[in-house]
């Protein structure tokens, strides 16, 4: 049985008198879905020191002869923000929303854990219990279950071949590939392909879920991106390779199909342990199509961006102190982006302690004052609405963890 | 409804696990099983000759290579490479001259640099595939891949692309069945390695080169104090484990040790082959503290003695035993092989063969609920599909981009870790409609394998996606049979598969063996 017509049922038996005609399914789950996060992870430790660079600390400049970013005014300075903190000029895309107070930085932060493994901190981060390895699903997955409504396939999606930990878990979720095959007709739908395979994985207690989730996503991708391909058309010009183009197809695609609510995609390539650059150079390289993916993926919303929170995470930072190699290593507290329509944006949150040698963790990196659980657990309330317990199961502990600003 | 869904999964686990309802597998599947485990699954005959000689026979063989003949055919492609078989030296050498006429921008010029590169990655690629697929050393290729990936670098990063080949040959290759430390040192001094964690960089705080030209991009390198990357790795990664009990001082106390050690960066004329050079004056002359022992300052001997006390420590011989374990046996490794097989590591001083040989023997290996219960990775789904239907490989660019379209593109995990082998890992539904797709492509001769259909450097990519857009409908080689097909897996074919098969068309019936379930693991 498909799992929509088995929910319809399900309604239709359960006594509530609802027209289970299409028109109105689509309205009751576009309600439930209505509000959007996206999650985009920064993998290999993003030098949040010059994301959101703390020119007016002295240390900063100090610490990091080669790779500091310049004051606001010179000669690859950084964009000013608040007299204090600037933002890496590769991330000129972004001014914009700053300016509209429609993104916020909370700096300062990440987790309790103090590994400075990537993978074990990247693992902690998408499970949301750090230190604890046993954790099987991602909290993202938690979150997908505490959300009211019908969940489809395409409820939270990844982007790339493999699924991610942070959406692994019961509750279901697909995953698309990069780039434009992600939505294209595949060989299973030639109906007599299809119908052979549908009968081999029928049943078959290991790869039956697989195959019926990726039937249906693929179904509803399809469905949307005819549509998206229209649009393109329309707009003219090809889109760019890369995160701009990827975080275009998303927004595309979210506007196409309500139902999407959750979006997860990671990029790559932050681990800087040798000639970062400051104002150019591989840093720069890295944070430039990132600033103008969000910024499209922004506009591209539309209206819906005011349902929507964004949020750029990375499993931790790096050094304070530049290495011997115009580099840096890896280090603990790190600097969280959050955008959205409903953003207190504009804003640079967190309890910042400064980078003199006594305030830093370890007399090296950055001290971790925010828990990035706190923040997340932020916009899973006040933009998601989940309640006091919902939350305990997405962020496990004994107490809710609150941050103590408020940014949304 | 409830008795109906107990019946269909009691059903299914008939179908599926035939040898755990039995409670023995038979001498057919226990053949199966060997080549599914020490081999990328059979070819056509594998089956029969396993069984034939027996599979203690066939593991004993497979442990020893060196007395395996490498066919006439496979030795002939791989003598005809010319970067893959060339030394690190000369690679670079032509790496490095043609990215350095950065000054000519014309479209010639650009197209014969992407066209060097290509061609490097390319070769470098067929030397890997070609044995995988080929060569009836499949244990030895098994292991390649295995510590290639447990000592990963990137094929994507800088000079590490004209570095691969040797990497693989010289440092990986010639060690997978013998001592750990001898692997460990090899891929230590490696200038693939050197590059890719950044340890050829890594001097000691007070040391004052000014500034260097590096000749890839003509970037200045500044060398000038201490450099962490490689040294965490080698404890987290390549020995100990995350969990083997360092702290973050041990780190950067090992990382001094390291300094120094580098490669030569003159070596770039032809001829002179690129060499790890020890380079005193860049080495921390101090006294470190490390995992609880006092160091005095002697030379490269610290980083030696870190080597061996590395590659011989408890926390090293259970990480590499779990991660075989899990290799070979079961994505959760049954603790007690685990146990054995570190015992067996720390009483032969790391002899890696000696490990596997307890490994192959074991209960939990034999046991026939582990027949069928690993997830083929992308690399294995798509090496086992090659040789159980046989089909050509001189065209190895499809099979690239199927690769790097399932999410494992080959030499190019970004990341130190390596790939995953587990299901957790690679299961997923997207996968799983492009492995049907992979699968039926290849079934129905539509993947040009046996000749290239496009010049230049383009990798295959853009081959597989027209594939995948079911656009490009010509078919480039004969369809493959379903009746060798069948014979060749016979075990691993369950009754339901063959039934669906055999209630579709010819056409459809190989696609639907290598597209079925029963393929996807082993």
């Amino acid at each position: 049985m498909k799992r929509r017509n088995f929910l319809s049922s399900m309604l239709a038996g359960s006594g509530l008198l609802l027209p289970v005609s299409p028109h109105i399914w689509a309205a009751t789950a576009e309600q439930a879905t209505q509000k959007k996060l996206i999650v985009i992870m920064l993998r290999g430790a993003v030098d949040g020191l010059n994301v959101v660079a703390p020119y007016g600390d002295s240390e900063y400049a100090h610490l990091r002869p080669t790779i500091a970013l310049g004051k606001p005014g010179q000669e690859n300075g950084v964009i000013d923000l608040d007299g204090y903190f600037g933002l890496h000029p590769a991330l000129a895309d972004l001014q914009t929303l700053w300016n509209e107070k429609k993104i916020a930085f909370i700096h300062s932060s990440g987790s309790p854990d103090t590994t400075r493994s990537h993978f074990d901190a990247q693992d902690y981060m998408e499970s949301a219990t750090p230190g604890k390895k046993s954790t099987q699903d991602g909290w993202m997955n938690r979150v997908l279950a505490g959300l009211p409504g019908v969940s489809t396939p395409t409820r939270a999606i990844s982007i790339g071949a493999v699924m991610p930990r942070i959406l692994s878990g019961p509750a279901i979720a697909s995953n698309i590939a990069s780039g434009a095959a992600g939505t294209k007709a595949n060989v299973l739908d030639k109906p007599q392909i299809g119908n052979a395979f549908e009968q081999l994985y029928q049943g078959n207690q290991k790869y039956a879920k697989s195959y019926d989730d990726a039937r249906e996503a693929h179904q509803e991708m399809m469905t949307a991106s005819m549509q998206n391909e229209q649009q393109v058309a329309n707009g003219g010009a090809p889109l760019p390779n890369g995160f701009p183009d990827d975080s275009s197809r998303v927004a595309t695609l979210m506007r196409n199909d309500p139902r999407i609510q959750m979006v997860f995609m990671a990029l790559g390539g932050w681990d800087t342990h040798a000639n970062q650059g400051s104002a150019k150079g591989q840093l720069a390289n890295r944070l430039a199509p990132l600033g103008l993916g969000l910024a499209n993926l922004s506009q591209r919303l539309g209206p819906m961006f005011d349902d929507t929170s964004i949020v750029v995470m990375s499993e931790f930072g790096r050094t304070v102190k530049q290495n011997g190699n115009g580099g840096t290593d890896h280090g603990h507290g790190n600097v969280m982006w959050v955008l959205g329509g409903k953003v207190s944006g504009g804003k640079v949150y967190g309890d910042w302690r400064g980078l003199q040698s006594d305030q830093l963790y370890e007399g090296r990196d950055l001290a971790v004052t925010t828990d990035f659980r706190s923040v997340l657990s932020q916009i899973c309330e006040r933009h998601l609405g989940l309640n006091d317990q919902q939350l305990l199961k997405v962020f496990p502990g004994q107490t809710r963890l609150q941050a103590g600003f408020r940014f949304i | 409804m409830n008795q109906i869904i107990c019946f269909c999964i009691s059903l299914s686990a008939l179908f599926f696990f035939p040898a755990a309802v039995a409670g023995e597998a038979t001498t057919e599947q226990e053949a199966m099983h060997v080549l599914n485990r020490l081999a990328y699954g059979p070819r056509p005959g594998d089956l029969e000759r396993v069984m034939q000689m027996g599979t203690d026979r066939y593991i004993e063989q497979q442990l020893h290579p060196e007395n395996l003949a490498l066919p006439d055919s496979l030795q002939k492609k791989l003598s005809g490479l010319n970067y893959a078989n060339q030394k690190a030296g000369d690679v670079l050498f032509e790496y490095r001259k043609i990215l350095g006429q950065t000054k000519d921008e014309s479209e010639q010029a650009q197209k014969e640099r992407r066209e060097l590169i290509g061609k490097i990655v390319e070769e470098t690629s067929e030397a890997r595939l070609w044995r995988a697929i080929e060569s009836p050393r499949q244990l030895e290729e098994i292991m390649v891949d295995f510590w290639f990936n447990h000592f990963n670098v990137f094929i994507g990063k800088g000079i590490d692309r004209a570095l691969i080949a040797s990497y693989e040959r010289d440092a990986i290759r010639p060690y997978v069945f013998g001592n750990f430390r001898d692997l460990l040192a090899a891929t230590a001094k490696h200038p693939a390695m050197l590059f890719y964690l950044d340890n050829w960089l890594s001097t000691s705080a007070d040391y004052q080169p000014g500034l260097k030209r590096f000749g890839n991009q003509g970037a200045k390198q500044k060398s000038n104090g201490l450099n962490e990357n490689y040294a965490r790795e080698l404890m987290e990664l390549h020995t100990l484990g995350v969990d083997g009990g360092y702290t973050q001082k041990d780190v950067t106390e090992l990382a001094r040790m390291l300094t120094g050690w580098t490669f030569d960066q003159k070596a770039n004329r032809q001829g002179r082959d690129l060499q790890f050079v020890f380079d005193n004056s860049r080495h921390d002359q101090g006294t470190k503290q490390w995992l609880g022992k006092t160091i005095p300052p002697n030379g490269k001997a610290e980083g030696e003695f870190a080597l061996t006390i590395l590659a011989m420590h408890p926390a090293t011989a259970r990480h590499l035993s779990y991660k075989l374990a899990q290799y070979f046996v079961h994505d959760q490794p049954p603790s007690s092989l685990v146990e054995q097989l570190s015992n067996r590591y720390l009483s032969t001083n790391g002899n890696i063969r000696a490990v596997l040989q307890t490994l192959f023997a074991s209960e939990e290996f034999r046991n026939a609920d582990v027949i069928g219960a690993k997830y083929k990775t992308p690399y294995r789904f798509i090496i086992s599909a090659m040789r159980a239907s046989e089909a050509p490989d001189d065209n190895i660019r499809p099979l690239l981009g199927s690769m790097a379209q399932l999410g494992m593109p080959l030499f190019g995990s970004q990341t130190p870790d390596g790939y995953k082998y587990t299901e957790q890992a690679w299961l997923n539904p997207d996968a799983l409609s492009r492995r049907i797709n992979f699968a039926t492509a290849l079934a129905t001769g539509r993947l040009p394998l046996n000749q290239q259909i496009e010049s230049g450097e383009k990798m295959g990519k853009m081959q597989v996606e027209k594939q995948a857009n079911n656009n490009d409908k010509r078919q480039f080689m004969p369809t493959v049979k379903s009746e060798a097909l069948l014979t060749t897996l016979s075990p691993m074919i369950s009754a339901k598969t063959r039934q669906v098969v055999e209630n579709n068309p010819e056409a459809l019936r190989a696609a639907l063996i290598l597209g079925s379930p029963d393929f996807m693991q082993h």
